[in-house]
């Protein structure tokens, strides 16, 4: 059976949608700069859905008024990690949030094989269930 | 181009350049260049005509007519002090009003800034620079310190090819003004003729004379809540007359420190008549012998930046 057409893998924000455009990428950091949130760009070859903390690609640009010029180091991230994963996170730092608040993937790999369920048997005919990405049996670095 | 030619859109819309032009609020930001601004005549026509152009682009653009983004790259020449900071602030103002930039922020940086120290590192710093200015305006002050053709190793040339780049790919995004002393800017487009090429309006900023920058000190006491009385004005109008001979005049930034040094000189008179009542008028006063203690009125051509 197969629920996820193109194993894409659906994290964040629009994941469910297509790729966006860089102009819809630019819209949706409008909003984030309208409500002053600093935004960040961070990267992974580790699909799992657990695996929240992603590298950084650069500091996050708390200096940044316009889209245009996060969208210079989007494109910069893309440039240097064509096959990995980016995601576009907006940091809300007033007090009581300070946490994320929008997250959204910008780029992915050209091909993603997707997840396995892995059984591991325990005593007493117990099975323990876990999630298991393909990609992740290759090393760092040569996922994708 | 090949719409230029095309029908324009049915029953030829209404071109109304008046509401257009009140709608846009633009009037307030002459009205205020006016008011805050004394002289300055090219500089004032200058951005009218810039303001116009940008108007008529916008209806041009309604009506189907495309057309390039106007260039608007700056370079602002002229002596110390002539206000060139303060128009280029004003015309980021400007710009986003018309809805050129779309933030209408002022980056304000000098060599420092974008230049780096060792291989490898200006590029980075400049590009930090201009993603910073994305949206509003890049504001290079003294940009002649680039280019350093005594050393050619320098890393400026780094700084200029990136920011020649950013100044053709992204016209939309950002304008870039440059600014700096007349004669030697003029040598730096020389050593640069690209950039010169990508710069469209050269805006030349003169000198004041003595009753404009009379008229810029007043302003300046006014905006902090200062006067002159009778006496001081006549003595100040000397003081600026025998200043403006002297070395190291930088026009209205001459009249600042001047003013500052007075305002010293009035606290200090407050001081020393401590035990009388003081009225809020007199704290607001500026007299003659406050003006009058200058060093410069003491006829000694003994300069040092003149107190």
């Amino acid at each position: 059976m197969m629920s996820n057409h193109g194993n894409r893998i659906t994290q964040g924000q629009f994941s469910y949608l297509p790729d966006l455009t860089d102009e819809q990428i630019s819209a949706q950091i409008r909003y984030a700069l309208k409500n002053k949130w600093a935004l960040g760009i961070e990267y992974t070859d580790d699909p799992h859905p657990r695996n929240t903390y992603w590298e950084m690609f650069g500091n996050p640009m708390f200096d940044l008024k316009d889209p245009a010029g996060i969208l210079i180091e989007i494109n910069n991230c893309r440039k240097t990690f064509p096959n990995y994963y980016i995601r576009v996170t907006a940091f809300d730092s007033t007090a009581g949030w300070e946490t994320p608040r929008m997250s959204y993937i910008v780029n992915r790999p050209k091909k993603e094989p997707g997840f396995g369920v892995a059984r591991t048997e325990g005593p007493g005919r117990q099975i323990s269930y876990r999630v298991h990405s393909y990609a992740t049996d290759k090393p760092e670095g040569e996922r994708y | 181009m090949s719409n230029a030619t095309e029908d324009p859109p049915a029953a030829a819309v209404e071109i109304n350049l008046e509401a257009e032009f009140a709608a846009s609020n633009i009037q307030e930001v002459f009205d205020k260049l006016e008011r805050e601004l004394v002289g300055l005549v090219p500089v004032k026509t200058r951005i009218r005509e810039i303001a116009a152009m940008l108007l008529v682009e916008r209806l041009r653009k309604r009506l189907g007519l495309t057309t390039e983004t106007p260039t608007l790259h700056m370079s602002f020449t002229g002596n110390p002090g002539t206000g060139k900071t303060t128009v280029a602030l004003r015309m980021a103002d400007i710009l986003h009003r018309l809805g050129y930039i779309r933030q209408g922020h002022l980056v304000s940086v000098t060599r420092d800034d974008l230049v780096g120290q060792y291989i490898g590192h200006t590029a980075p710093k400049t590009k930090e620079v201009v993603k910073r200015a994305m949206g509003g305006v890049l504001f290079i002050d003294e940009a002649y310190y680039l280019y350093r053709p005594e050393n050619e190793r320098d890393y400026g040339q780094e700084a200029i090819e990136i920011l020649l780049q950013v100044m053709e790919n992204n016209r939309d995004d950002l304008v870039v003004i440059l600014a700096g002393y007349a004669d030697r800017m003029e040598s730096f487009f020389h050593s640069n003729p690209g950039f010169r090429s990508r710069i469209a309006h050269h805006v030349d900023f003169p000198d004041y004379g003595r009753d404009e920058l009379l008229a810029i000190g007043k302003l300046m006491l006014d905006r902090q809540n200062y006067r002159l009385s009778p006496g001081a004005e006549t003595a100040f109008g000397a003081y600026i007359e025998r200043r403006m001979k002297r070395p190291h005049f930088a026009n209205a930034r001459s009249v600042r420190n001047a003013l500052d040094r007075a305002r010293l000189r009035q606290a200090n008179r407050l001081f020393a008549a401590m035990g009388q009542p003081l009225s809020r008028d007199a704290l607001m006063t500026i007299e003659e012998q406050d003006i009058r203690a200058s060093r410069v009125f003491l006829g000694a051509p003994k300069d040092k930046g003149a107190a």
